[in-house]
This record gives C-alpha cells, sequence and structure tokens, in this order.
C-alpha cells in the first residue's frame, strides 16, 4: 500500500515590540531572572491586562506579510490550565476571533512551486520558564511571562518533510523581512510543533496524527518529520492503528518518542477576556500597517532579475535573508557594481559568515565600505588578488579601504617607469629564463610574472606586467 | 454627639477654619472602634500606626484644600493598599501584608489626604450576600447584632453605619454595595460599569465589579465618587470622560422627573413593608414634582440565573491564580507540583467561593459553553435591552434595594439558592453596567432600615444623586443612627 | 439537560486544581443540579438572533504605547512566594 504524508505546522514567533504584550515590562532576552517583569506579570491580584499597541501593530504587519484577511473586530479570551510557569492560570490569547485568516505562502521544493495556506494568525503572551531540578524542585523564572507571541497554524497543506522545511525557511524569511521578530531558533523566538499523519493515496479522510515536539531547529523539523513517516508507515503496514499521541524528537537518536497519548482535549473553558476591551480594526489602520510593510523576498527577488540582470539562483541567495538583501543595495547603492557586490556577498562575505558562524550584521564590513573596495578594484587601485588582503582586514576591523590600502602600502604600481625598472632587473637575473621564452617555452613567461609579482609584494598591476614584460624580451 | 455626625463637607470647613484638627477626626474613629467593634466585627486589620503619623503631619499641613482632606475612611479588604494586609476576606491571603501596590482609589484618596483607618470585612473574593462566608469573623448588623449587615460589603456599610469611619469603599458585583448599605441604613453607590478604575481590586467578576461609595449621606456620597471616579491607563475599561462635579448639581431640585417603577420589582416575593416604604417615598417624589409610572423590566426575573452563571465562570478564572506559587498560602502538605495546587487552593478556599468556581467551571466546560454560558450572555444582552428601552422615556428607575430588610445570621447558609435570590433586584444594574444607588427610606417594624434604589441612565450619576438628594432632604431616615455601645446581644 | 453527576463533579474539581472529599462532592453535586435546574428556566427565552454581551461596557481600541517601564525590583518580585532559591519561585516538581 502507498501512503501520502499529510503535515501541519504550528509556529510560535516572538515579537521584538520594547514592552511585553500585557503589561509595559520589558520584553528583554537573557537577562538574570525575574527581573523584567511587574505585578501584572505576576498575576497580582488587582492587578489588569494593558494590551501593547506595537504588539497588535506587529501581528497584522505579520498577518498581511503571509497574505492573511485581517479580522475587523477582534477579541481576546481567556484559556485556562495550570501550570507554574503560567501565573493567570489562563493564557491570554484569541480564539475565535484571531488577527489574520486565510492567509498562505509559496514555496519550492526541487524546482516545484507550492502554495501553503495559511489557516490562522494569532496573537497572545508567552509564558515564563520552569526549570526542573533534580531535587525534588522547579525554579521558575518569569521575564519570559508575557512577551508577545504570534502563532501561525498553517493548513495541513504540507506533504513532506522537505516541504516542511521549505515552509519554515520561507515563513522565516518573510517574518524577518517585517521586521516583527529576529525568528532566531536558538534563542526560542521561533517555536515549531507538527503535526503528521499519514493516508493510503486516494483515501480523502486523514488518519491519525501524532504531534511531535522539541524540534529545535528547522533541520530537526525535517529529520524529526522523516523519523515519523517512517514510523507510522510501518505501523499502517503491519495492519495496526495509529493513536493520537505527543511524541519528542531526540536530537542524539535523531528519533521520536512517546511523550503521552491524548484521550480526551484539555477542556480549557475558552471565553472572552471582559477586562481586555475588544479592538475595531478598521480600514484606515489596516492600511497604515500594509503601508509600513517593506518590499517581501519574492517581488525582491523579481526585482533583482528583471532590473538587476541577476541570475535567478543568485536572486535567490541575495534575497534569503533581509540582512543579506538590504546589504546588497545599501552597497549597489554606494556606487558599487551589482554584479560585483553580488560576487563579494555571495563569495566571500558568505564565505566567511559560514566559517565564522557570523551573522551578517556581526561583521565589521558595511555596504558602504564594500562599495568603495570595489571601486578601488574597478579603477584599478588595488588587484582582484590584494583586495583579498583588504577585505580580510575589512572584514574583522572594518574602516575605510582606501586608508587600508594606503596605511599598509598596498597601493597597485601602475607606474610604467616603476614597472619597467622592476622588469629589467629581474629580467637581468633571470637570463636563462628569458632565452627559454625565446626558444618557445611559454611557460617561462609565468615564472618571469612570478618573479615581477614577488619583487612588488604582489602589488604590480598584472596586465601591465605582462605587457612590459613581452615589450623588454623582445628588447633583448 | 459624635464628630461624624457632620457630613463631609461640614468637616472639611471646620478644618480649614481650624475648629478641629484631623487628630480629632482619627480619634473618633479609633475610639469608636474600641468602643463599638467588639460587636460589629467590621475591622479586619486597623492602620492605626500610619494613620496617627498622617493626622500629625495633615495638622502641619499649610494647605488644607483638598477634597476628603483628613477624613477618616475604610477599605473593603479586596482594595490593595500598599504595605497594609490585604484578604480579601480568604484564608488563601489571610498573610498578605505587603501588597505591591496602591489601587487606583487608594492612590486617589491618597492624593487628596484622605486617612485610611483600616480594612473592613466581607465575604470571601466577594462571593457572599451576608458576611457569613467572610474567613475571619462574621460582621453583624449595627442596628441588631443578631442581624446580617449583609453584603459582600458588609464590613463597609457596618463600619459607617455604625460611626467608626466617615466614609468606605465597597465593591459591587451583584449588588455588594447596594444591599448592605440599604440592610445598615447607609448610602450606597454602584457607579456605572467604567467609571471608576478597577485596578487594585480583587477580581471576582470583571465584565460587572465596580468600586463604589458608602457614606451616611448623597452628598458624601456624590463627594467621594468625585475624587475617585475617572479613566485610569491601569484599567482599560475605564471611559475616558471628565468626572462631573456631582455635588454642584445636587440641590438643583427635580421638577419634572420622570421615574419609572418596574412592576417586577414590587411583586411577589417582595415584603409589604418593603413595598409600602417604595410607595411612601414616591409619594414624597410626587410632592417634589416629579412623575412616576408603572413599568416593566420583562426580563428581570431571568437576571439571578444569567448574574450566577456569568459571575462564577468568571470568578472561577479570576481565582485560578491562588495558587500557592507566587504570592498567598501554600500548603505544607504537598511534595509534588499538582499536590501543591489541590491542597494549596482546597485549605486556602471556603466553601461558597469553592461551590462558584466549581459552578463557573461547569458552565464555561464544553457542554455547557453554548447552552448555559453563551445562554446567559445572550440574555444579559435583553436584559440590558430592558434598562435601554425604559431610558428612552423616563430618567431614572426607582424600585427597593432588597426584597427584605436584613435576615437573621444563619436564616439564609442553609441552601445557597436561597441567599442568591436575595440579590434579585440588585443584580440586573450589573448585568446592564448602569449605575444605581441604595439609600434609606425607613425602618421595618423590627426596626432594620430598608433601602430604596435608584437606578440612572449609563454615566448619569449626575442625575442619580440629584434625585437621591431631593428624597433625602425631604426626609429625616438619614439622621437616625443605631444605638450601640452599652447594650449587649 | 441531563443532571451533573458525581464524576463530572469530580473530574472539574480535578480540572480546577480542588481536592474535595466524597462528602463535599455529593454536596456540591445536589447543589449545582439544584442551581442548573433554576437556570433552565433561561430557555424559556428564544435568543437565536441575541449578539451575547461580553463586556461590561462598549469601549473599543483602548491601547497602550509600547514604553517599557521597571515598576519592581527582583527583590520585591520574590517578596511574597513562599518559597525561593537563587531569584528564582521554588516549587515542588510535577513529580514526586
Amino acid at each position: 500500500m502507498n501512503f501520502e504524508t499529510v503535515i501541519g505546522l504550528e509556529v510560535h514567533v516572538e515579537l521584538k515590540t520594547k514592552s511585553k504584550v500585557f503589561s509595559p515590562s520589558p520584553n528583554a532576552f537573557g537577562d538574570e531572572p525575574n527581573v523584567n517583569m511587574n505585578p501584572i506579570d505576576l498575576a497580582y491580584p488587582g492587578t489588569l491586562p494593558l494590551i501593547n499597541e506595537e504588539a497588535v501593530n506587529y501581528a497584522i504587519k505579520a498577518a498581511m506579510a503571509l497574505n492573511c484577511e485581517i479580522a475587523t473586530d477582534t477579541n481576546f479570551d481567556r484559556k485556562n490550565y495550570y501550570y507554574p510557569d503560567m501565573p493567570k492560570a489562563y493564557q491570554i490569547s484569541q480564539d475565535d476571533k484571531p488577527i489574520g485568516q486565510h492567509g498562505w505562502i509559496d514555496i519550492e521544493v526541487n524546482g516545484k512551486q507550492k502554495r501553503i495556506g495559511i489557516t490562522r494568525i494569532h496573537l497572545e503572551e508567552d509564558a515564563g520558564k520552569l526549570t526542573h531540578g533534580d531535587d525534588g524542585y522547579s525554579l521558575v523564572d518569569f521575564n519570559r511571562q508575557g512577551t508577545p507571541l504570534i502563532e501561525i497554524v498553517s493548513e495541513p497543506d504540507i506533504s513532506s518533510p522537505a516541504e516542511a522545511y521549505a515552509y519554515l525557511d520561507k515563513l522565516k524569511n518573510i517574518i524577518q523581512y517585517t521586521g516583527v521578530s529576529d525568528c532566531k531558533m536558538e534563542e526560542g523566538s521561533l517555536r515549531c510543533d507538527a503535526n503528521i499523519s499519514l493516508r493510503p493515496i486516494g483515501q480523502e479522510e486523514y488518519g491519525t496524527k501524532t504531534e511531535l515536539k522539541n524540534l529545535n531547529s528547522f533541520a530537526f523539523v525535517e529529520k524529526g518529520l522523516e523519523f515519523e513517516e517512517k514510523r507510522q508507515e510501518k505501523v499502517l503496514l503491519a495492519g495496526e492503528e495509529n493513536f493520537l499521541q505527543t511524541r519528542r524528537y531526540d536530537e542524539k537518536t535523531k528519533e521520536t518518542f512517546l511523550m503521552r497519548y491524548k484521550d480526551v482535549a484539555n477542556d480549557y473553558r475558552v471565553f472572552p477576556d471582559p477586562d481586555i476591551v475588544p479592538l475595531y480594526i478598521d480600514d484606515a489602520w489596516k492600511e497604515r500597517i500594509r503601508s509600513q510593510i517593506p518590499e517581501l523576498p519574492d517581488a525582491r527577488k523579481k526585482r533583482y532579475m528583471e532590473d538587476f540582470g541577476l541570475s535567478e539562483y543568485d536572486a535567490n541567495v541575495l534575497t534569503g535573508s533581509k540582512q543579506m538583501a538590504d546589504f546588497f543595495e545599501e552597497t549597489v547603492e554606494a556606487g558599487a557594481d551589482k554584479k560585483q557586490a553580488s560576487n563579494w556577498l555571495m563569495g566571500d562575505i558568505s564565505g566567511y559568515m559560514n566559517k565564522h558562524t557570523k551573522e551578517l550584521h556581526d561583521l565589521a564590513i558595511t555596504p558602504e565600505s564594500l562599495a568603495k573596495m570595489i571601486q578601488l578594484i574597478e579603477d584599478g587601485t588595488i588587484s582582484s588578488k590584494i583586495a583579498k588582503k583588504v577585505f580580510a582586514e575589512l572584514v574583522e576591523t572594518g574602516g575605510d579601504p582606501e586608508k587600508i590600502v594606503k596605511d599598509k602600502g598596498l597601493v597597485q604600481i601602475s607606474d610604467e617607469g616603476q614597472l619597467k625598472e622592476i622588469i629589467t632587473e629581474v629580467l637581468d637575473a633571470n637570463e636563462q629564463s628569458v632565452s627559454d621564452y625565446k626558444n618557445g617555452k611559454g611557460r617561462a613567461l609565468g615564472f618571469l610574472v612570478g618573479q615581477v609579482m614577488k619583487a612588488t609584494k604582489g602589488q604590480a598591476n598584472p596586465p601591465m606586467v605582462n605587457k612590459i614584460l613581452k615589450e623588454e624580451i623582445e628588447k633583448r | 454627639m459624635s464628630l461624624f455626625d457632620h457630613s463631609i463637607k461640614e468637616l472639611e470647613e471646620k478644618l480649614h477654619n481650624k475648629e478641629i484638627t484631623v487628630q480629632d477626626l482619627v480619634d473618633t474613629s479609633y475610639n469608636r472602634i474600641k468602643e463599638v467593634d467588639d460587636q460589629i466585627q467590621a475591622f479586619l486589620t486597623l492602620n492605626e500606626e500610619n494613620a496617627q503619623v498622617q493626622a500629625k503631619e495633615l495638622d502641619t499641613d499649610a494647605d488644607k484644600s483638598k477634597r476628603l482632606f483628613g477624613i477618616p475612611n475604610g477599605m473593603k479588604d479586596n482594595i490593595m493598599t500598599k504595605n497594609l494586609r490585604t484578604t480579601a476576606g480568604s484564608q488563601m491571603l489571610k498573610n498578605f501584608d505587603e501588597p505591591l501596590f496602591n489601587a487606583t482609589v487608594v492612590e486617589k484618596l491618597n492624593e487628596e489626604k484622605a486617612v485610611i483607618i483600616g480594612k473592613l470585612n466581607m465575604d470571601e473574593f466577594a462571593m457572599g450576600s451576608s458576611n457569613e462566608k467572610s474567613s475571619f469573623q462574621t460582621t453583624r448588623n449595627p442596628w441588631n447584632t443578631d442581624y446580617v449587615p449583609g453584603g459582600s460589603s458588609g464590613g463597609p456599610a457596618a463600619a459607617v453605619a455604625s460611626g467608626q469611619i466617615k466614609f468606605a469603599l465597597g465593591s459591587d458585583t451583584g449588588g455588594s454595595i447596594r444591599q448592605p448599605a440599604a440592610f445598615c441604613g447607609v448610602v450606597g453607590m454602584k457607579p456605572t460599569y467604567g467609571l471608576v478604575s478597577r485596578f487594585g481590586l480583587v477580581a471576582f467578576a470583571s465584565s460587572m465589579d465596580q468600586i463604589g461609595p458608602i457614606t451616611n449621606t448623597v452628598e458624601d456620597n456624590a463627594r467621594v465618587l468625585e475624587v475617585i471616579a475617572g479613566s485610569d491607563k491601569m484599567d482599560m475599561t475605564t471611559v475616558n470622560k471628565d468626572v462631573p462635579a456631582y455635588t454642584e448639581k445636587l440641590a438643583d431640585g427635580i421638577k419634572g422627573l420622570k421615574i419609572a417603577v418596574p412592576k417586577e420589582y414590587l411583586g411577589e416575593g417582595v415584603a409589604p413593608e418593603v413595598k409600602n416604604a417604595v410607595m411612601d417615598a414616591l409619594k414624597v417624589y410626587e410632592s417634589l414634582g416629579a412623575t412616576w409610572e408603572e413599568v416593566s423590566l420583562p426580563h428581570s426575573k431571568y437576571a439571578v440565573a444569567a448574574y450566577y452563571l456569568l459571575s462564577s465562570a468568571e470568578g472561577s478564572t479570576a481565582l485560578a491564580r491562588y495558587d500557592g506559587v507566587r504570592y498567598g498560602e501554600r500548603s505544607k502538605n504537598a511534595d509534588n507540583m499538582i499536590d501543591m495546587y489541590k491542597l494549596s487552593r482546597s485549605e486556602g478556599f471556603g466553601e461558597e467561593v469553592k461551590r462558584r468556581i466549581m459552578l463557573g467551571s461547569i458552565t464555561l466546560s464544553a457542554g455547557y459553553h453554548d447552552t448555559h454560558f453563551q445562554k446567559a450572555q445572550k440574555v444579559r444582552t435583553l436584559i440590558k435591552r430592558d434598562f435601554e428601552d425604559i431610558f428612552e422615556n423616563y430618567d431614572v428607575i426607582i424600585g427597593p434595594t432588597t426584597p427584605t430588610p436584613a435576615f437573621k445570621l444563619g436564616e439564609k447558609t442553609e441552601n445557597p439558592l436561597t441567599m442568591y435570590m436575595n440579590d434579585v433586584l440588585t443584580i440586573p444594574v450589573n448585568l446592564a453596567g448602569v449605575p444605581g444607588i441604595s439609600l434609606p427610606c425607613g425602618f421595618s417594624e423590627e426596626g432594620l432600615p430598608l433601602g430604596l434604589q435608584i437606578i440612572g441612565k449609563h454615566f448619569d450619576e449626575s442625575t442619580v444623586y440629584r434625585a437621591a438628594h431631593a428624597y433625602e432632604q425631604a426626609t429625616d431616615h438619614h439622621t437616625k443612627r443605631p444605638e450601640l455601645g452599652g447594650e449587649k446581644e | 439537560m441531563a443532571e451533573i453527576t458525581k464524576e463530572q463533579v469530580e473530574r472539574t474539581a480535578d480540572l480546577i486544581r480542588l481536592t474535595i472529599s466524597e462528602e463535599e462532592t455529593e454536596l456540591l453535586t445536589s447543589q449545582l443540579n439544584e442551581f442548573m435546574k433554576y437556570a433552565d428556566q433561561l430557555n424559556e427565552l428564544d435568543t437565536e438572533n441575541v449578539k451575547p454581551t461580553t463586556h461590561g461596557n462598549d469601549v473599543k481600541d483602548v491601547m497602550r504605547k509600547d514604553e517599557p517601564t521597571k515598576w519592581i525590583t527582583q527583590e520585591e518580585a520574590l517578596k511574597n512566594a513562599p518559597d525561593q532559591d537563587s531569584g528564582q519561585v521554588r516549587v515542588p516538581s510535577i513529580l514526586e
């Protein structure tokens, strides 16, 4: 029997507002425990939630970027359950009136385009953090309590682990473009739970799904789903039944393990929170947010191909993150040739980032300095080879490329008289090679060029060296 | 005669003219407390040390122009007072000695230099109508200590009625200010929902809770509301409107005032003596130039059911935060997380609270959510419309505050439903969000006070106060004081 | 409406983290049923086209500017906690 895989993803993204979603505490990551919180976050008696306008705007912005219809009437609900990291014992979330619905994004896997539906996007609050000790106690840090989150629920349109990866990658990219979140999975600002089920091809009814947890990178999402796909297939082929369950992905063994069976859904007793007034998102409000959404990756890619004449591959890589694309455009704006800027970004800069696992903004090089360096190459001040030296300096410590070139004496020697002098010396010292060349051994020229470069510490202008060398040999 | 027989305005003048000192007022309070509160049991916590320090400071203060300057008052114990124990009448918070902030109403009173004398008893988490559901003590009715003072703001009403303080703040979710005010013969106002900030009020049912003043007279009441009302950035549900100077319009008279009298408020279950008192009051109104007509609030009989479903549902989640994790009592008998929750909550909550949060949780659960919770929300809409319809043609609605005068201690503790039915005339006001006041309108044969309820349009406290003041000035019920002190029960 | 069963009362108590004795369960079951029976009168009303009232008034769109403020210190945050350890609130672990 052949099976078809059905995957739906639930992604939580932390919004990087300055303050929390329902209290004015700072929204910060990585501080010492229990400093970024106040009586509202701690659910002290008598406190009331105070909704952050920017968090709502960010949620609308993300929903728009993901092609959602934006609600006109929206509301916040109490979702009731107990856990020590959830001080009110209810989470403020959105139930039947989410901010966005019916969105989609386009992904591409193996050259094939596919549209994945987004069921809904809603705004809610994050919980604190519980650390389990081994002494029979757990510790609670409430700093994260109240961090604004958007939950993005996909339609079960994803048919393979690879598509799941592509969906997440695209989702992250789009949201980063909007600027509402860093989407850093390693810091927990993007989290993903996956639902997966299998059904015989042709069957309309969904199979029984598994919920996968502890997926801490896109790669783990893909690997976890791959494992789960095979596991469910085995169960079905053995004629057995899959049970509704939650499984945990183990990064070491690359397997999934049963956490619990879900018999009845928890009764969250959801109802509208009377402490939070409903929001009426009118057209003017929507338009205001829409006008703030920057050009998104697909549109940029198209522009890079059509207006800049870049290849699809280059355009893809450059728009792969907003940082990269912005860097590229700023470099071009600062006067660099488009193709050169693209080459440097995709070549040396990306290489450096990968080697040192750094982000673009961690590097000392700026679009302006890159542009200047490219200009120095173009006007012949430095050779491409010297440029590598300048780049090494720029990327580590930054600065003005012109000054680096001057300070380090890296200016290309293009003065004909000066070059002639050096070449004459080299020829005098290598008469054997001169005669070899004259006798038809072309390789000897390469050796002589090398000697010139050595004598000039690589700063001689290569085309000129070639030209003068040939002329001077002729003369002998 | 006690200093507290003077109105707040008179006391402010006396202070201004240096006839009396704040120390005199504070002494009047604490002396009276020592004299009578053993019998009344209104106070849970006294703020004596701070109040004495404050009195000395205020007496040297050159600027005595603040409203309520130096006036002794008490807070229902569900109103947060920074560094002063706030228990909400519950064992759960019996050691909650250091709330981290003041309620907005307390901040406003502090700005005006009013003096907080102490914290007042209440039914646990404001769930109760007799004060018998306080987990600490049962406050008695000052007019007859065998009777309940009403609830849940029984402590505030009894303390004002027995002359221990000049005014109190209570909270009213289904009648918790007006019913005890009626039972104790004082004036209690439940303002329009959204007029007074709920920040710092221990939440019960957030869509209905309101803080309001309890005083001896209508004028005093209006004076306090002027201070505590107003929008607050800490409470999103407050309404951004200027607060009118209620006291300035009080004496404008009520000629031409159109009064609606709902027949449901004088129907079955309402005691004849209550009915008669209301009819007498209507005659007074006629004599003052007002007119009245009988009307119908056809959905009021559904109010009790809708109210208890909705308030219990909201309350069940509002009280979920009391889990022994961050504050409050944690059971010492728990060695795992689930037991910590269960034992802390079971030991910390009293039976009425447990009953309500059970009712509320079932109401919100899958099988009941549509048929009961949503149904009640829809019935609330119908009840709101009843009021809107009446107010198209009338200025105020008048009826009794309660179907009967105060009942005896223990009389209604057996059957929760009979206790709930006592709120039948006050509940619709909370469901509709309109303002309602209770003021004295006579006494029962047994000498217990009766309350007249005046209900107004949204944010039309001015007219409610004006109507109440006119009646009060034409009668002398508000001048009566319970006899206390010497006698024993 | 079907009667509330004892099991339902037990399950609800568990859900909202209450321990109730056998006796309390019996009493609650009968009192809750009595109230629900009383509340059945709401079914006399046709509310088909009536919008539910979810809030205390019609206020809309009240929001706060995104301005972070510090309000309390870590010490204050933990002041009322029944148990704490190195700047965090301590609770018994989920397992025994």
